[in-house]
């Protein structure tokens, strides 16, 4: 038996189909995977995170703390409750994780991180927290909830009171709202579409998924999380980037804050490096035309030779394509192939995202 | 539970075999195994006229989740593909026995077909697997 949410039982009273996840007993699909990826796309899906790791930071030099992990810059934070995606990186400039930091105020930030990278991320926070006075706070205490698709908003604020409901409704995109200590609605997401994800105390939990499941938002499992991940060109750690890959090659050069030339930054000087050398690799997207599947680890071939590998392949049901996101070569151009089983398969090579907001933009 | 037709035959690797009145039989993959791999969204039957041994693998069923092996449950000449799964997939998990065929095969030696599990047989395979 594995690690178990606040939501399991919940889980199993909704037929979920329970897979170890990681370490967790997690829910891949309630009946149709495909299904629930169509849902989330048209009207409106939960997901369980409750797995996925929130640390709460305090201290006066949280800020400063902040500047020097992570790659991105919280200095880019101007305002209470905005959130900003990066990447913690080591000595190596390679991805210790990726996470999404939100901005309380300014002795207070939170920090959502992954599940399967728990451990080493909190020994690697705590490991620099304490040169900055930083207190480092695992809310295990906490469940997590997306709600996400295009009604996600709409049916959230249905469950909700009316102090949260007015404050959800006037959050922009990337913001979130606290509610005492233990409440919080972020307008974030990992799925290309407008919602939420919510943040109660675990013994709440339950009984706020029978509310969002009676107002009309289907469970929907790990596996469409995936898919609709994939469609909207956001990557999964430990598949498309991990440590011995730097955001560089990753698709994540966006997420790295150079300016300003000042702020030094765990692997930061790796990184300078890397991008004075000349990046040899980068992700791309690959579109298959023809039918079946792409899949992780595929080899990419370009003019007959192996020159990368497929990251994150699977099954786009909103293009009813396979589409992956591959390592290869910089110098890419617009076709390659694909060895499936033995037959080299054409694919284009495309620039995610695939699909946002319910369409494709390929 | 799955369902597992009486009048079938079947293999451990979960293929369920028919016989035809033409002498030919049709195959597809079990209720049991279109559960597992959840969603089909790309199946590749055999060509027609190629020919298998048993226990070789002849055609493919890719969910969101897995690609699958489908292996020959007795030797001899594939003489039909269900051609409309290159469309409708799906059809595999609506109807794993009757629309969600995959192939017919022509046996090389009826007496293989002997070999085979009856229902009551893969049954207990599968609760033991459970």
């Amino acid at each position: 038996m594995g690690k178990r949410t606040p939501l399991y039982d919940t889980h199993v009273e909704f037929n979920a189909k329970i897979v170890d996840f990681g370490g967790w007993d997690m829910p891949l699909h309630y009946g149709s995977q495909v299904k629930e990826h169509e849902i989330v796309r048209t009207h409106a899906g939960m997901f369980d995170v409750s797995h996925m790791t929130v640390v709460d930071l305090q201290g006066e030099r949280v800020r400063d703390f902040l500047r020097y992990l992570l790659a991105n810059d919280v200095a880019r934070l101007k305002n209470p409750g905005k959130a900003l995606y990066s990447c913690m990186l080591n000595e190596q400039g390679c991805v210790i994780d990726d996470l999404i930091v939100y901005y309380i105020n300014d002795q207070f930030f939170r920090m959502v991180v992954n599940a399967s990278t728990r451990d080493k991320d909190l020994a690697w926070i705590e490991k620099h927290a304490g040169n900055f006075g930083v207190s480092v706070k695992e809310r295990d205490d906490l469940a997590m909830v997306a709600v996400q698709g295009p009604e996600a908003r709409d049916l959230v604020h249905e469950v909700i009171d009316s102090a949260k409901q007015q404050a959800a409704a006037e959050l922009g995109q990337f913001f979130m709202a606290m509610f005492d200590d233990d409440w919080a609605i972020a307008r974030t997401g990992y799925t290309g579409e407008d919602g939420y994800e919510i943040m109660l105390p675990g013994d709440q939990a339950a009984s706020f998924w029978q509310a969002l499941a009676k107002a009309g938002v289907s469970p929907a499992g790990l596996g469409a999380r995936d898919t609709l991940r994939l469609e909207a060109g956001m990557n999964l750690y430990g598949s498309d980037m991990d440590e011995t890959t730097s955001p560089l090659e990753s698709g994540l050069g966006w997420t790295i804050a150079w300016e300003p030339a000042e702020r030094d930054f765990i692997g930061r000087a790796a990184l300078q490096q890397q991008r004075d050398a000349g990046i040899k690799n980068k992700l791309v997207g690959l579109l298959m035309e023809n039918k079946g599947v792409l899949r992780n680890h595929q080899k990419v071939l370009v003019e007959g030779l192996e020159a990368g590998e497929i990251t994150s392949g699977s099954f786009s049901p909103t293009l009813g394509q396979a589409i992956a996101f591959a390592r290869v070569p910089a110098t890419i151009g617009e076709r390659a192939k694909v060895d499936i089983r033995g037959k080299q398969v054409d694919v284009k090579v495309i620039k995610p995202p695939f699909v946002r907001n319910g369409k494709a933009c390929i | 539970m799955s369902n597992v037709p009486q009048e079938l035959r079947y293999t451990k690797s979960h293929e369920w075999v028919r016989r035809e009145e033409d002498g030919s039989v049709t195959v597809g993959i079990t209720d049991h195994a279109q559960e597992l791999l959840g969603d089909l969204v790309y199946v590749e039957a055999p060509e027609v006229g190629t020919t298998f041994s048993s226990g070789e693998d002849c055609a493919v069923v890719e969910s969101v989740k897995a690609a699958s092996d489908v292996y020959a449950p007795v030797s001899g000449e594939v003489t039909e593909a269900n051609e409309a799964l290159t469309d409708t997939p799906e059809t595999v998990n609506s109807d794993p026995y009757g629309d969600g065929w995959i192939f017919k095969i022509k046996p090389a030696d009826e007496g293989e077909l002997d070999d085979l599990l009856d229902a009551d047989a893969y049954a207990e395979q599968i609760a033991a697997e459970e």
